[in-house]
């Protein structure tokens, strides 16, 4: 079974739920962008919550199918027909041996996810199908899919239609809030700056894609005196390159704050000032440029707490979809 | 050292040995990321060393944020008192300076440099007291360099060089990075060296390229077929300058298959370094000849 690619979208890769264990390497874990989006569409079609699906970020792809196939869309809202005939999103329908699957405009979020009984089947690169364009890693050939790309898709264990209860999905309101852990280089900025940080408005600027979000509108940084240590480079945002975690904040130049997302880089020469938390990453997988965005702080019990509601949240789509 | 602890989000460790860098800090940094590993903690998915500082990943539903930062802190008396030694190896790694690729690349981004109206590299040498190009090349890479993180992007290295620390070059990164930098451009930031691995933004200055690949998804290059990425922490490089027609040649014996990196065992002892700089890189580089 394979589906075909009549046209790609604007940058659609392969995603998994990632390849842990290479970072240390300079190997990001990558996967999709929003965990909880590509998880819920493989339990509509009947798939491992891991298996490999599509990321189709602002625009969809359009494929024909050479087998019938059963189908489903979560993440990003976005009208879905099949030949023609509009289907729903967060259920799982069949796409019948010759059909075309496409798309409408985006309403609203940043990234769809496409999920196929069976999961799609490319070869696994360091224990996992994600595709990590920078590295050439993953995926197809190491790349976004392309026209003429025929991916293969694995055995499908059902071919039941079904949807989702939709008062099980969190709408998002805006402005949106970002729950930040203070922390790592957080000591380098001024009270009045940290206080600004939280305070400010800022939006998501157009340099955002799956590396990291890059935010601006808000105040520059202002960072304490000091005389920089031997090795980080003479700007005050600079340090010894160290390690970057995923969600991290840095700061290049004490201008525009970028949170590193899934496919982080791996460490740098600029200073970080605490992380976002676990729970909101998939979240901005899902901000379009311009959103706006404020940073709220968090205690370490709050974030676990927030991780727990998510998690919880999960199981209970696991309960209904099982 | 000073070392600190903190919390990246909710699922990172975050230790900084010390603020500046020194080997005596990426010694110790790699002792405690070594006693972290073998403690085998539940719940640690992932340990990521750096020059001064290292990263612990953690499962916070399976070890609660608190005990594993207070199990990290009960190691960090081990590390303190461990051998400064490394059962390491010396790699030859071939570079054509002021090639034409980095060049034209260093030219197109020149409004982002600190002096538009030279190179990078008379950019260094002149900031770095030296009277000539020739000089400062000289001084680049006449005494090894030591690999004290791996990353940034895939098997990218950064490298610090083994002499003392008033005769370390340093310069300024870019003041707003490139958006391109050429496949296994060969460049420095701030006391780092790097060998990009794959081609990309980077904000380095740039000198020079290797025709030898240290980074391959396909797994096709002859000496990279057993793992993708050829560096790690530790490792120590000695650049040996190439002309274009050695790069061509070795460019094509690595397509070829034929190309095998010069590469000997050795070991780095700290105090052995310390004590006497130019008698142990001399034994380090002794050890190539060897071969």
């Amino acid at each position: 079974m394979a589906f075909k690619v009549v046209k790609p979208g604007l940058s659609t890769t392969v995603q998994d739920l990632g390849r842990p264990g290479y970072f240390h390497l300079g190997i990001p874990e990558g996967g999709a962008m929003d965990r909880f989006a590509l998880r819920v569409a493989n339990m509509l079609v009947g798939n491992d919550e891991g298996a490999a699906g599509l990321e189709a970020v602002f625009m969809g792809p359009e494929l024909t199918f050479d087998a019938d196939t059963l189908v489903a869309v979560t993440g990003a809202e976005m009208p879905i027909f099949v030949d023609g005939e509009p289907r729903e999103g967060w259920s799982a329908f069949v796409v019948k041996a010759g059909q075309t699957l496409r798309f409408g405009f985006l309403k609203a979020g940043a990234r769809i996810y496409i999920a196929f009984g069976g999961g799609i089947a490319t070869p696994l690169a360091l224990g996992s199908r994600s595709t990590y364009p920078i590295g050439a890693l993953g995926g197809i050939d190491g790349r976004a899919i392309a026209a003429g790309d025929v991916v293969p898709v694995g055995e499908a264990t059902t071919m039941t239609e079904r949807s989702l209860d939709r008062s099980l999905l969190v709408p998002v309101s805006a402005p949106v809030s970002l729950r930040v852990l203070t922390g790592l280089y957080w000591h380098r900025l001024t009270p009045a700056c940290q206080a600004r940080f939280f305070a400010d408005e800022w939006v998501v600027a157009p340099e955002a894609d799956r590396m990291g979000y890059r935010f601006r509108g808000g105040s520059p940084m202002e960072f304490v005196d000091r005389e920089q240590p031997f090795g980080a480079g003479s700007d005050p945002s600079n340090i010894v390159d160290g390690c970057y975690s995923y969600g991290s904040i840095q700061v290049p130049g004490g201008q525009e704050p970028i949170v590193l997302h899934r496919d982080a880089v791996s460490g740098g020469g600029y200073f970080t000032l605490g992380a976002v938390i676990s729970a909101d990453m998939d979240l901005i997988g899902q901000l379009q440029p311009n959103t706006k965005v404020r940073f709220t702080e968090v205690t370490m019990e709050e974030a676990l707490a927030a991780r727990a509601a998510r998690r919880d949240r999960l199981a209970k789509l696991r309960a209904a979809l099982a | 050292m000073k070392t600190r602890y903190s919390f990246g989000g909710d699922e990172h460790v975050y230790v900084e040995i010390d603020e500046e860098m020194s080997l005596e800090a990426f010694f110790i940094a790699l002792s405690l990321r070594n006693a972290v590993a073998e403690a085998e903690i539940p719940g640690v998915t992932e340990i990521c060393p750096a020059n001064a500082s290292f990263e612990v990943r953690f499962d916070p539903d399976v070890i609660a944020p608190e005990e594993i930062m207070a199990r990290i802190r009960e190691l960090e008396h081990k590390a303190e008192v461990s051998d400064k030694r490394l059962e390491t190896r010396i790699i030859e790694i071939p570079v054509y300076f002021q090639d034409p690729w980095t060049h034209e690349t260093l030219m197109r981004f020149r409004e982002r440099h600190q002096d538009p109206t030279g190179s990078d590299l008379d950019y260094a040498a002149r900031i770095n007291g030296y009277d000539s190009v020739e000089a400062f090349l000289e001084a680049f890479h006449s005494q090894p360099w030591f690999v004290s993180m791996v990353g940034f992007v895939a098997g990218l290295p950064f490298l610090y060089q083994l002499v003392e620390r008033e005769k370390q070059i340093q310069v300024p990164k870019y003041l707003r990075p490139r958006t391109d930098t050429p496949k296994l451009s060969v460049g420095i930031g701030g006391c780092f060296g790097c060998i990009y691995s794959v081609r990309g933004a980077g904000g380095y200055q740039l000198f020079g390229i290797t025709p030898m690949p240290i980074y391959d998804p396909t797994q096709t290059v002859s000496y990279l077929k057993d793992f993708m990425v050829f560096f790690r922490p530790g490792d120590i490089v000695k650049w040996k300058p190439v002309d274009r027609a050695e790069y061509e040649r070795i460019e094509a014996a690595v397509a070829a298959g034929t190309y095998t990196p010069r590469i000997a065992p050795v070991t780095f002892d700290l105090d052995a370094f310390n004590a006497d700089i130019a008698g142990t890189n001399a034994n380090l580089m002794e050890a190539l000849n060897g071969i």
